[in-house]
């Protein structure tokens, strides 16, 4: 069985694996990793969303072998990506979904949130069009809250770039 | 206009939109603020009511309350049938009572649970925390913040400082442990009210007598019991003083509700930090030692059974894979990770008996609803213009997020499971048949869900996880593939719809409905409830479904002859409750029909439901959106307005929605106004989320969202061919007006909000096209090719999503 190297949530990790195992299994199965969750497998709903190098991907649909090497980041790492990060530091987009109230069951918001964020590091400022292309479902129908947060979110992160 | 600012430091100014009170509070106490709760109903405030609670032997403070508020359930229903005959005459010709008016579902669960009323309990720890084991479940519907409000507010803590947890099932409180029909805020509210300040009086007892100092000088802070004196001591100190020796009955004295503090605020979720930083865990998250992952292959068709499994050891042989089991099921495959587990499953070569719908498809089963006997009209069309129309809906799955979960732990001498479970005393009872174990041998803890929307009123995945635990003598993670949970999963049935209204000379003589629907299975949990109490109702003896439809239905309005009638034909598809059950169809159906009604007698929609409905609460909340909403403004060509109203669970709600039917390739809700009055608000922002909810599922029923059936098998796989609204498709613009107070108990809400909007959209659909739709999802064609029934479809491995991709990953 192959040996893959990459970096989850700021620490290196070594697995053995079998090279089309899908990325949501190497997290949850074999590294107990439970934040991304398991919404169809199919690449529809997008629960499973994290980041590899910043970029948000579906870790259902991608095979552990493209991630050799990779920088993946779940919800569980988001707050440390903040920089200056302590213990109790949230990330903007999570702090924005707290202000809103935004989840309900809350299965999809680790997806949502990882959109989210890797959304706002390529466009700062979203307008509803943008918005409208997410992709991820919300099943009890939050998407109101979630358009309110990724704008709110928008503006933390403005904030704290011009305080920077 | 009142706004509440979400409780957030540098929030944003979010707000949850609260009318301010017309009047004060009926409640209102006449003396000064009490503070302490301490006051005895006899020094005055004549409008508060006494409860009994009890204190339990323990070391600590432990209080219980009846778990149904048995005495004042009781009185809550009777006050309703008051209420309901004493209505004053409304202007058209009044409509008879309907059994929903009388006594509604709620009630009559409420009553169900009488007679095997148990104990909920409330325990204060020495660090002042206040523990409260709640017996129902939370998917998401902001139950459990609810419930800590009511017990901070009573007890005069933080909120932070009350730590509910969900109960494991409990087969003594029977029926008192079922979580449905918007009915556990209702069904709680006396109890946990009760239990807290049960608790509050036994602790400033204690504090009176440590202080020595009189017991109405004291005064409550946060936990923190403080005397005029200075001296003060906390609930924590206290809870040792105050706990018995010997289980007592001790007198409770809820709080005025002009005294809340908590009640009534906007609360954000007490699980939202856990929720956004992933620590939030579901049934797949929970580390049960030794537990592995499992999934079932399916029968082609819905309810097929297995007559063999033919390759065993190939699928044996495969990667990571430890064990496989057979049941009338399917093949139950248990693997080391759920990817392996799911291409075991596809390999798997079986032979199957057909289900019991294997021939059906939609055609097929319109026909036999169509063709079923129905009560003929009782007033003859020829008696004035006679408006007509039929609607058609789609069977539609749940479709929660999760899809049907559990863990099971299954050994030789007992047996425990972990799963979102709505009726977990069923469910244990089930299991522990199935395992041929004595019930005390098996515990059901029931976890946080992942939505259920009715879907987990049924414990399918319960009951097969520890069948399959057994069989292969080690702990499993079952979890649905969701082409499984899609196909063979419940959801609410195919139905077709007559209407018909008679009008002459300016007057509604009549309103008649007829509903022919597949089955809805309300067996589990909620079935034997109403077996206990639908006798007492005016029809007599009707079926499970008939009595839910009776007890759940009511039409609102002053229509002179009213009625409305279920037929069930008893296809056996796999079915269940579905948010609002009969109501989101039913009434949906109706608010749309009303629309064309008002058409023909040249009366303008709002104006012509406020003159037919029959008391100011229905009236206000459709006032309210007609008002916010700016209804009849001047509007571009292919855009249009429409309203909705509903009311049930002791709530009315109105919706007024935008719609443009130009700008996309489909139509969009471009905006929505939503009022809701459910007596006395909790939670607003919890409310404005249950509405934002079922705004979100009436876009997709009426709009998208549907399975066909081919076969006798839901073709539909995933997300992509099932379409629930996503972002794109949900308004940018959402007001949720909540209602000021009125009366001193709360109503239901987790379902209000799905009929009322199904109406708005429909009708401005109707307005912005020119055409009533009238069947349902309205955008329902098949451009795509089904996967097989059988195996469960698999995404192509992707390569990582290129850089500067946003939204194709």
């Amino acid at each position: 069985m192959p040996t893959y190297r990459f970096t989850l949530n700021g620490s290196p990790v070594t697995i053995d694996s079998p090279s089309d195992l899908r990325v949501l299994w190497v997290l949850r199965d074999l590294l107990g990793v439970n934040g991304p969750k398991y919404g169809c497998g199919l690449d529809e709903c997008r629960a499973c969303t994290c980041h590899v190098d910043g970029r948000a991907f579906a870790t259902c649909s991608t095979p552990v072998s493209e991630i050799d090497g990779h920088d993946i980041t779940t919800i569980e790492g988001l707050a440390a990506t903040v920089p200056g990060a302590g213990p109790g530091t949230l990330h903007p987009v999570q702090q924005a979904w707290l202000e809103h109230d935004v989840p309900q069951c809350g299965f999809c918001q680790p997806g949502q949130i990882m959109m989210t964020a890797a959304l706002l590091a390529q466009v700062p400022e979203p307008t509803d069009d943008q918005i409208d292309q997410i992709r991820n479902v919300c099943r009890c129908g939050t998407y109101f809250r979630i358009r309110e947060a990724i704008k709110r979110a928008a503006e933390l992160m403005a904030r704290d770039r011009s305080d920077g | 206009m009142r706004r509440w600012t979400q409780p957030t430091p540098g929030g944003p100014g979010r707000e949850v939109l609260q009318e301010s009170p017309a009047h004060q509070p009926e409640h209102t106490a006449a003396g000064e603020p009490d503070p302490g709760g301490s006051r005895n109903a006899g020094t005055g405030a004549t409008t508060r009511r006494q409860f009994l609670g009890y204190a339990i032997a323990a070391p600590f403070l432990v209080v219980a309350a009846d778990a149904v508020g048995s005495g004042s359930a009781v009185a809550g229903s009777s006050q309703a049938l008051e209420a309901a005959v004493a209505l004053p005459a409304p202007a058209g010709f009044p409509s008879l009572p309907q059994p929903a008016d009388i006594l509604d579902l709620g009630d009559l669960l409420i009553l169900a649970g009488l007679p095997t009323a148990n104990l909920l309990y409330l325990q204060v720890a020495s660090d002042g925390t206040v523990n409260f084991v709640l017996p129902r479940a939370e998917n998401g519907q902001g139950l459990v913040t609810a419930m800590a409000m009511v017990i901070a507010d009573e007890m005069e803590v933080a909120l932070s400082d009350v730590v509910v947890t969900l109960a494991p099932a409990e087969p003594k409180l029977l029926f008192n442990q079922l979580t449905g029909s918007s009915n556990s805020v209702r069904s709680l509210w006396d109890p946990v009210r009760t239990a807290a300040a049960a608790a509050r009086g036994r602790l400033l007892s204690a504090a009176a007598d440590l202080l020595d100092e009189p017991i109405g000088s004291l005064t409550v802070l946060d936990g923190v019991v403080s005397a005029p004196s200075g001296k003060s001591i906390t609930y924590g100190q206290l809870t040792s003083m105050a706990a018995v020796s010997q289980s007592i009955a001790v007198q409770a004295t809820p709080k005025d509700p002009s005294q809340y503090r908590i009640i009534g605020t906007p609360q954000p979720q007490l699980a939202n930090l856990d929720i956004v930083t992933g620590r939030q865990r579901y049934a797949m998250d929970i580390d049960v030692p030794g537990a592995l992952p499992a999934m079932v292959r399916r029968a082609p068709t819905i309810k097929g059974t297995l007559v063999s499994f033919d390759n065993p050891d190939a699928v044996r042989a495969m990667p990571g894979i430890v064990d496989v089991a057979v049941f009338a099921f399917g093949v139950a495959v248990v693997g080391k990770t759920f990817g392996q587990v799911i291409d075991a499953i596809d390999m798997v070569e079986a032979t199957w008996a057909p289900g019991p719908v294997a021939g059906e498809n939609d055609g097929t089963v319109r026909a036999q609803l169509v063709a079923a006997p129905t009560v003929p009209f009782l007033v003859p069309p020829l008696l004035g213009t006679a408006v007509q129309a039929t609607f058609d809906w789609a069977p539609v799955n749940h479709a929660p997020m999760e899809t049907n979960v559990a863990v099971a732990d299954v050994r030789t001498d007992r047996a425990t499971v972990w799963a979102p479970l709505q009726t977990p005393i069923a469910a244990l009872q089930a299991i522990a048949g199935a395992l041929g174990m004595s019930e005390d041998r098996v515990t059901v803890n029931v976890l946080r869900g992942g939505g259920s929307f009715g879907r987990t009123l049924f414990f399918d995945a319960a009951l097969e996880s520890a069948m399959i635990s057994k069989a292969v003598g080690r702990p499993v993670k079952l979890m649905w593939h969701r082409t499984n949970d899609m196909r063979h999963g419940r959801g609410h049935p195919q139905a077709h719809h007559r209407l018909q209204a008679v009008h002459l000379a300016g007057e509604v003589l009549s309103f008649e409905h007829r509903v022919t629907s597949v089955i809805t299975n309300v067996s589990a949990g909620l079935g034997e409830a109403l077996t206990a109490e639908a006798d007492k109702l005016p029809p007599g003896k009707l079926t499970f479904g008939q009595t839910l439809f009776e007890t759940t239905i009511t039409c609102p309005y002053n229509f002179g002859v009213v009625s409305q009638l279920l037929t069930e034909v008893p296809l056996a598809f796999n079915t269940d409750s579905w948010r609002s059950v009969f109501s989101y169809n039913t009434r949906g159906a109706e608010e749309i029909f009303i629309d064309k009604v008002a058409a023909s007698m040249g009366r303008d929609p709002v104006e012509f439901r406020l003159a037919h409905l029959s008391d100011d609460r229905q009236r206000a909340v459709l006032e309210k959106v007609a008002d916010v909403g700016n209804w009849g403004r001047v509007m571009p060509a292919g855009t249009a307005q429409g309203v909705g109203f509903h009311q049930e669970f002791r709530s009315y709600t109105a919706c007024l929605v935008e719609m443009d039917v130009t700008a996309r390739a489909e139509p969009r809700v471009t905006k929505a106004v939503v009022a809701i009055d459910v007596g006395l608000p909790i939670n607003p922002s919890s409310l404005e989320g249950q509405m934002l909810g079922g705004l979100t599922d009436a876009i997709s029923l009426v709009l998208t969202m549907g399975n066909h059936i081919e076969e006798g098998l839901p073709i539909e796989s995933g997300w992509a061919h099932f379409r629930y609204a996503r972002q794109g498709d949900t308004p940018p613009e959402v007001t949720v007006i909540v209602m000021p107070p009125v009366g001193d108990r709360p109503g239901g809400a987790g379902e209000l909000g799905v009929p009322a909007a199904v109406g708005a959209i429909g009708n401005a659909y109707a307005r912005a096209t020119g055409s009533i739709p009238t069947s349902f999802p309205i955008s329902f064609t098949i451009d795509w090719t089904p996967p097989p029934p059988g195996p469960v479809p698999k995404s192509p491995l992707q390569p990582l999503p290129a850089l500067g991709e946003l939204y194709n990953y």
